[in-house]
């Protein structure tokens, strides 16, 4: 067991845990901060993305050791009262179904809104086929981010 | 009425309204919290609607909320005929109680399977609101020395329109006495709809806010002081037991504190979920090898129902019988034949099956997603050799449920492991190979359908015959399920249909073969379909009619149906020419009491055999639209998880081993996979029927119809994957 201190939704953490222990885990289940779910654990539905450095990342194929000294941000932190365009534009295409793919897919749009203002169709379903939806949400998904772009 | 209701209806303070075996027990209360407090309180006392004294008006959603939008429908309906004022609307999940919180046309069982919720509770919602509205009224003429006549209501208060004088419901509760005798009311004392403030008018989901911001509380997510992680190292074969076990390395990994043999595998109990997962695969286990899934491999099976489907000698469950089938069949001019094949599929709910159990002397407490509380509270029991009594289920959101979570294995296995935790709560978390390898998966099924037809080419005798493994006889105790007939509707159901056909015969064959096989959305409907409708349009080929007005003809004398259909044929522009290389496709399916029809555009590339579907329309007609939008997502949803089984989803067992085990050899519908959906609601003054599973059944037949119509060949085999596209094209 190792400490590793780094920074989750603005504030420093240090947590003690196998260096190769999944981020997933470690935001999940040691800091309780379970917004961020798990689907697969193999890097193939991405529920468990994550911002690391205001990067995507599937935190359960991140190991703790890697986010030393860095930014994490999970959809807790992603705005002050949830009210990050996109969560707004999710509650007004009414998105979610069952919701547990939903954090990951917010957390994947908001990368692409964060580099792209105005995705064009193709470069939403490009950006966004990583993530899966076992209840289907995909065309509500579409439109929120379209909505959000449109701000 | 229970003691406990008769009890409660001799207070002052709180009275039970409803119907038939459905008693609604109101309270007015002091202030209402809006959290777990009240939620606990009302569960306690099977409170349904709680009138606080500062407006708050808390109603109880009776069934799981997995996405379907329930939590939202259900309360909504008893909202709108007691005028409650959404906004101080708070909902709270009930806990378990088949007597409480039972599905009136569920046999009263609290579970919220085959799209029953609305539907089920329908009249019983509404009327019971309107009727806690009659006493909110007759107390408020009362206080305002007036009529009741003259008083109506506006959302959370009563009006006094002559004296211009309004009293709130919560003001009224802080003195509201209850009215002897209680003002009765029927179903025309509910609001016409043309009054409707909620239902059809898309109320925001109560759910949604919470799925935005990571709050959504689901079983994964429970959290409990001194709570131990689970995991257990389950047979490769279904139903094989522990022989040895070889601990050395697992006790290694940092973090464990237990192993122990169960009877369905061997558990690890640890205080990380990472050391629970990483020691359970550092078990050295060997098993039995006498399970009778160990000669499953499903082209071995499939060939085994094909001779059983075809026998007619061979002993079967009657699951529609109208006229004489066989006799008419014997008479018939002509008699058309097919066979039909649908590989096992697998829910893959995108949250792993988990529950989380904590066993403290004999009683017990339960966390868990389900479509079951009372099945879990009885599978907790056994767990833990309690009584049922003993046991609290706390039914979480669902991330997803698709008719996988009313087995409660996940529960059992939680409430083993806590057993053996010294009084910590433990959380079981499957991994996903877990989740898929113990599925319990759609089952394999095959088909045969015999036609006979008169000099015309109508229909004069229909025979279906349906062969695979039984769930209900699986999770119904014998007696209950011989009680029914053994009339599996989960597994031999679906063979009913609306289309005039005098005689016509329907046997279900149930043929174990050792692997377990559940509900999955779409239930039977989700290959008879496939069935039914594909060869519906090889019938009207035989007769040489469109496949439309074949099927319309076929439903003169139910509107309905025929309104539907010709409603989908009209949105795709079924008689406009396509473009070369693309062709239309049609289905029908009254399954589940509500009435759908979809039309797909497909392309074949004859090269890999892949069929691509370009654009889908759907109409439906589920009666009442109580939440139009939200129907017409779980249309969408649907018909996306029809897609996946029609195209691409197949499970693989080899000698009894589950081969896919993730998302990267079990592929579901991705974003770029999902074609244009275009949904129209037909929504009327019918009572509403189910709508969470509508969408499935229709796609599959749709695109087999629509591959046909573009090269000529049928396809009789489910998923529809390029190889055996490629293998019908020739
Ligand atoms: S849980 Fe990380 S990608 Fe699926
Ligand atoms: S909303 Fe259920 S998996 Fe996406």
């Amino acid at each position: 067991m190792s400490s590793f201190t780094f920074t989750i939704n603005g504030k420093s953490t240090t947590v003690t845990a196998e260096a190769d222990t999944p981020l997933l885990w470690v935001v999940r289940e040691h800091l309780k901060l379970t917004g961020t779910k798990f689907g697969c654990g193999a890097g193939l539905c991405g529920a468990c993305t994550v911002h690391l450095d205001g990067k995507a990342v599937r935190s359960c194929q991140t190991q703790v050791s890697e986010v030393k000294g860095r930014k994490v941000t999970t959809i807790e932190g992603l705005s002050a009262n949830a009210d990050h365009p996109l969560q707004k534009a999710w509650v007004a295409e009414q998105v979610p179904q069952c919701g547990y793919c939903q954090s990951g897919q917010i957390m994947q749009a908001a990368e692409l809104l964060a580099k792209n203002k105005n995705p064009s169709r193709e470069e939403i379903v490009t950006h966004m086929d990583g993530n899966i939806c076992r209840c289907g949400t995909y065309p509500q998904i579409i439109a929120a981010i379209q909505t959000a772009a449109k701000g | 009425m229970t003691k406990h209701f008769e009890k409660l209806a001799l207070t002052r303070r709180g009275f039970v309204v409803g119907t038939g075996a459905t008693a609604i027990a109101v309270m007015f209360g002091t202030a209402s919290g809006t959290g777990e407090a009240e939620a606990a309180a009302s569960q306690t006392i099977g409170t349904w609607i709680k009138i606080g004294d500062d407006g708050i008006v808390t109603l109880i959603s009776p069934v799981s909320e997995m996405g379907q939008g329930t939590k939202t429908a259900v309360p909504l309906m008893l909202a709108e005929d007691l005028d409650a004022d959404w906004s101080k609307v708070r909902v709270v999940q009930a806990g378990a109680s088949n007597k409480l919180y039972g599905n009136p046309k569920f046999n009263h069982q609290q579970q919220t399977v085959g799209s029953y919720s609305v539907t089920g509770y329908y009249l019983t919602m509404r009327l019971a609101g309107a009727q806690a509205r009659q006493v909110l009224l007759a107390n408020a003429a009362e206080t305002l020395k007036v009529p009741v006549a003259e008083l109506t209501t506006e959302p959370g208060m009563v009006v006094h329109a002559k004296s211009k004088r309004k009293i709130g419901y919560g003001e009224i509760a802080k003195t509201a006495k209850v009215p002897d005798p209680l003002p009765q009311v029927t179903k025309a004392d509910l609001k016409p709809a043309s009054q409707f403030r909620l239902i059809g008018k898309d109320t925001p989901r109560v759910d949604v806010p919470s799925k935005v911001n990571g709050t959504a509380e689901y079983g994964m997510d429970v959290q409990l002081p001194g709570m131990l992680y689970g995991s257990i190292r389950y047979p490769e074969v279904q139903h094989e037991k522990v022989l040895t076990v070889d601990d050395s390395e697992a006790k290694k990994v940092p973090g464990v504190v237990k192993i122990v043999t169960l009877p369905v595998g061997v558990g690890v109990i640890a205080n990380t979920v990472e050391g629970a997962m990483r020691a359970k695969e550092a078990l050295k286990v060997t098993w039995s090898k006498t399970a009778p899934g160990q000669t499953y491999t499903q082209d071995r099976v499939l060939a085994d129902y094909r001779t059983i489907a075809a026998d007619w000698s061979k002993p079967g469950i009657t699951m529609v019988k109208k006229g004489d089938a066989d006799a008419a069949l014997k008479g018939a001019a002509k008699v058309l034949t097919a066979e039909y094949y649908s590989e096992h599929v697998s829910h893959v709910c995108m949250e792993p099956l988990n529950a989380t159990a904590w066993v403290q002397g004999d009683k017990v407490q339960v966390w868990s997603g389900n479509q079951a509380p009372a099945v879990m509270q009885i599978l907790a029991s056994i767990a833990a050799g309690t009584k049922p009594d003993n046991v609290t289920v706390n039914t979480m959101l669902l991330g997803g449920g698709f008719g996988r979570r009313s087995d409660g294995d996940d529960v059992m296995h939680a409430t083993m492991l806590a057993k053996a935790a010294d009084g910590h709560p433990v959380k079981l978390i499957w991994n996903r190979s877990d989740d898929m390898m113990n599925d319990k998966f759609r089952p394999l099924t095959v088909q045969r359908l015999e036609i006979g037809l008169d000099a015309k080419g109508d229909i004069v005798g229909w025979r279906h015959r349906i062969v695979n493994e039984t769930y209900l006889g699986r999770v119904l105790p014998p007696p209950v399920f011989k009680a029914i007939g053994m009339h599996d509707v989960v597994s031999g159901g679906g063979g009913e249909m609306n289309y005039a056909v005098g005689n016509h015969r329907v046997e279900w064959a149930r043929a174990a073969r050792g692997v377990d096989v559940g509900a999955w959305r779409g239930i039977a409907a989700g290959y008879t379909k496939f069935a039914i409708e594909t060869l519906i349009d090889e019938l009207a080929a035989n007769k040489k009619m469109d496949p439309l007005q074949y099927r319309l003809s076929l439903l003169k004398d139910d509107p309905r149906s025929a309104a539907v259909v010709q409603a989908v044929a009209d949105m795709a522009k079924w008689t406009e020419k396509r473009p070369d290389g693309r062709a239309l496709g049609l289905a029908y399916s009254d399954a589940l009491n509500s009435h759908t029809a979809a039309v797909v555009e497909v392309s074949v590339d004859d090269k890999t055999g892949a069929i691509k579907v370009h654009h889908v329309w759907a109409a439906v007609d589920a009666g009442m639209a109580v939440q139009p939008k939200n129907i017409e997502a779980q249309m969408r949803g649907a018909m996306t998880f029809g897609l996946g089984a029609a195209l691409r989803e197949q499970i693989h067992i080899e000698n009894g081993v589950v081969q896919e085990r993730n998302f990267d050899t079990y592929q579901v519908m991705r974003m770029s996979d999902v074609p244009e959906m275009t949904v129209k609601v037909i929504s009327n003054a019918n009572e509403p029927t189910g709508i969470g599973e509508a969408g499935v059944p229709v796609v599959a037949p749709a695109i087999a119809n629509a591959v046909a119509k573009l090269t000529g060949k049928r396809l009789r085999h489910l998923p529809m994957t390029p190889d055996r596209v490629k293998q019908a094209l020739g």
